[in-house]
């Protein structure tokens, strides 16, 4: 292990990539992952602190000091059990967690520059594990508990929040049922998150491995219509925990925004990652294409839809974004593949109206110019307009990214649970439980739109606290 | 099993048929107004269909469809025995049903099949339902039977006369308003062009009038916005807020040109399954 050094740490280990103009054509993974060697090297150059902060810097709690250790060890058996101890979707996360603002962001060796490349070596170990073992064994666990039938948990919904809960208390004994209203499992990472970006694979992979553990998932069960709370607490369910994300796209409320030719990128994004529609006519839903694409947005979700875009072969993509590109929330790495890739920015504006043709086509969009100005709640400063200056961009097709709200499907049939003004659903932060005995929440459904391993953590604690109740009674 | 098709009734050969279909946990919750969204294939795309009746008893639902593009043409393949791989409901509002006297339940085409669940409600709530039905002909005219057992009356409307006035539906509903002047609530299912004018012949008569809106939907549980319409100049979605709105709000023309946004790629996948079925 290298000793710390003042005068130079050695590079952190480069990612291989598909090159940017090959790969911004087509849907496979970009980022190739580390080999054996990669792997070992990076490891080594961590500095195995007597009091680490990067596992604090985690949602979830990944031991990372002591699995890189392994990693450095080249006992990649040992560091998977490691971190799948706390974490269930280690090559989920590996993927799309932003690690520059936890485990990597507190890591010491940050202030060069250089931290280790934790989230590499996460996806490593877990893609190296699954490489090199059955099924039976991904759970990461020697001697799997099988659940006791009499002990059932539901999960509504089958995003990140909910498939670490199952994968928790799944390993601990007790029989969690997973209920997701869309006809496949995974929620965002399958619906939202693209395929060069996360692997279907990887998301599939992730649910055998629960279903391993003795899951049950229920696909096209829709929590509040098909099955209520009520419902699952007369089935026998001892506690109901609800991840059903926060799915509603936002509009904006402008001028020509339900064109033919304006869509949500959930829409956009559902209709290429769930339902395969890059490759219509095989598979049966069309996606639109455009030629010059015009993204409204600056988080990750624009940067998927821009690429997205690409690859769908448009012959200019604009990413619209009302701040600078310092500010964009999109995780650091995706916004530069995407401007490596083509993606073009269009910062400091804002869109105020769409105009079609005269069969209702959409032609062109409206801009006001902006400026910033003071620090707002976020500590962002806030976008102003500068009166006066507007500008038009050429566009047939405009993908809206700019948020989305709390999915209503459920809390609107559930009246007695208590949610707060946005409509999120409140919960006690040291339980996740809700106002209702017994049923908890986590993931975007409380926090409104957030992070894969937010929601994870979120997840988690319920899952802790469900365990502490059912297994004390 | 779950999902299977017990019953298969040809309502208008090649165009319209019933399907009655075994799924006890959408049945016992499905109510008036509410659809469901099903999946054919590992390939297929998802389509809406509203919920046209119920037998939580036997554990059943029926969906009445037109074939109109890929999708409804590959279930008009499907006989009693086969399987549908993925059907999720029961989604969207339910009608809002209370007991208040006269319903007028207008229906157009195969609209008349998801207006009979509507009519259905409608007499078990207590009140008298009056039916008025429409089709291109007397053949083509749907539940008509079925309609007679819970409406005090159906009236009927045919483009050529063959049965009933020799009009339109709404030609029919007017007059019907300008007679009758205890009905609560219009309550209309259709084509689009065919609620426009129910919204504007019930206007002058100042009565409630409810649409059940048939637009483009993804997932059908909010998370797409393909569905949005306008209501009263407010951006709404037909699956979650919907599918059911004040007709004198919604913005139809902007309905029609969503529901063609498309229509070449619709028409593109209808050639090419048609010729597979050919070779």
């Amino acid at each position: 292990m290298t000793k710390k050094s003042k005068t130079k740490v050695n590079p952190r280990v480069r990612m291989p990539m598909l090159d940017p103009l090959e790969r911004g054509r087509i849907f496979s993974e970009v980022a190739l992952g580390y080999q054996v060697q990669d792997a070992v090297s990076e490891a080594k150059r961590c500095l195995q602190c007597k009091k680490p902060t990067c596992q604090k810097g985690c949602p979830v709690e990944v031991d990372c000091k002591s699995f890189i250790r392994l990693v450095a060890e080249e006992d990649f058996q040992e560091a998977f059990r490691v971190i799948k101890d706390t974490n269930s979707l280690p090559a989920i996360c590996g993927r799309v967690c932003p690690q520059e603002n936890q485990c990597e962001g507190t890591c010491k060796l940050r202030p060069t520059g250089q931290p280790i490349a934790i989230g590499r070596l996460e996806r490593f170990v877990a893609d190296n594990f699954y490489a090199h073992n059955s099924c039976e064994e991904e759970t990461g666990f020697m001697e799997c508990v099988l659940p006791d039938e009499n002990l059932k948990v539901a999960a509504l919904g089958s995003g990140p929040s909910s498939l670490t809960l199952a994968g928790f208390l799944s390993a601990r004994g007790i029989k969690v049922t997973v209920f997701e209203a869309l006809h496949e499992p995974g929620g965002v990472l399958v619906y939202g998150i693209p395929e060069f970006r996360l692997p279907k694979s990887v998301v599939k992979r992730e649910v055998e491995s629960l279903k391993h553990l003795g899951v049950d998932f229920k696909c096209n069960f829709v929590g509040g219509m098909t099955v209520t709370l009520k419902d699952l607490f007369a089935e026998g369910y001892r506690a109901v925990f609800v991840g059903v994300g926060a799915g509603l796209p936002r509009f904006m409320g402008l001028e020509g925004e339900n064109l033919v030719g304006v869509y949500s990128a959930n829409e956009y994004l559902t209709r290429v990652n769930l339902m395969h529609a890059y490759r219509f006519p095989e598979f049966d839903t069309p996606v639109p294409k455009g030629d010059k694409v015009v993204v409204i947005g600056g988080g990750n979700v624009a940067m998927d839809s821009a690429r997205t875009a690409l690859r769908l072969g448009s012959s200019s993509v604009k990413v619209v974004y009302r701040r600078t590109k310092g500010e964009m929330p999109a995780r650091r790495e995706e916004l530069e593949h995407a401007l490596d890739e083509g993606v073009e920015l269009e910062i400091l504006a804002s869109p105020i109206s769409f105009y079609g043709d005269e069969n209702q086509n959409l032609r062109r969009v409206l801009l006001q110019k902006m400026e910033l100005g003071q620090p707002d709640s976020s500590g962002r400063r806030r976008p102003v307009p500068i009166e006066g200056q507007t500008f038009e961009l050429e566009t047939d097709l405009v993908i809206m990214a700019v948020g989305t709200g709390a999915n209503k499907v459920l809390t609107q049939t559930t009246p007695e649970l208590k949610l707060n003004k946005h409509g999120n659903i409140e919960v006690d932060p040291a339980t996740g439980e809700t106002n209702l005995p017994m049923v908890f929440a986590g993931g975007d459904i409380v926090t409104g739109a957030a992070t894969v391993v937010e929601a994870m953590g979120a997840g988690r604690l319920a899952a802790k606290e469900i365990l502490k109740r059912l297994k004390s009674v | 099993m779950i999902n299977k098709i017990l019953k298969k009734r040809i309502l208008i050969p090649d165009k319209v048929s019933e399907l009655t279909i075994y799924a006890p946990h959408i049945s016992r919750k499905a109510r008036p107004g509410n659809f469901v969204v099903l999946r054919l294939s590992a390939k297929g795309e998802r389509i809406p269909l509203t919920i046209a009746d119920k037998d939580p008893e036997s554990g059943t639902i029926v969906i009445v469809y037109l074939v109109l593009g890929k999708t409804s043409a590959l279930l008009d393949t499907f006989d009693a025995g086969d399987t549908i791989l993925d059907l999720c409901g029961p989604l969207g509002k339910p009608t809002e049903i209370k007991k208040q006297g006269e319903v007028c339940c207008v229906g157009g085409g195969t609209g008349i099949a998801a207006m009979h669940h509507i009519a259905k409600g409608n007499n078990e709530s207590g009140n008298e339902v009056v039916s008025v039905i429409g089709a291109r002909s007397r053949d083509l005219l749907l539940f008509k039977p079925e309609l007679e057992k819970i409406s005090s009356r159906v009236l009927v409307a045919t483009d050529d006369g063959t049965m009933g006035h020799k009009g339109f539906v709404t030609e029919v509903l007017e007059k019907y308003l300008q007679k009758s002047s205890s009905v609560k609530e219009v309550v209309a299912v259709g084509p689009v062009p065919m609620m426009k004018a129910v919204a504007k012949v019930t206007k002058p008569f100042n009565v409630k009038t409810m649409v059940s809106l048939n637009s483009i939907m993804v997932d059908g549980i909010g998370m797409c916005g393909a569905c949005r319409v306008s209501v009263g100049g407010e951006t709404r979605f037909a699956c979650v807020d919907g599918p059911e709105f004040d007709a004198s709000q919604v913005d139809f023309d902007e309905l029609m040109m969503r529901l063609g946004a498309f229509r070449d790629q619709e028409k593109l996948s209808m050639e090419l399954f048609q010729k597979s079925r050919v070779s």
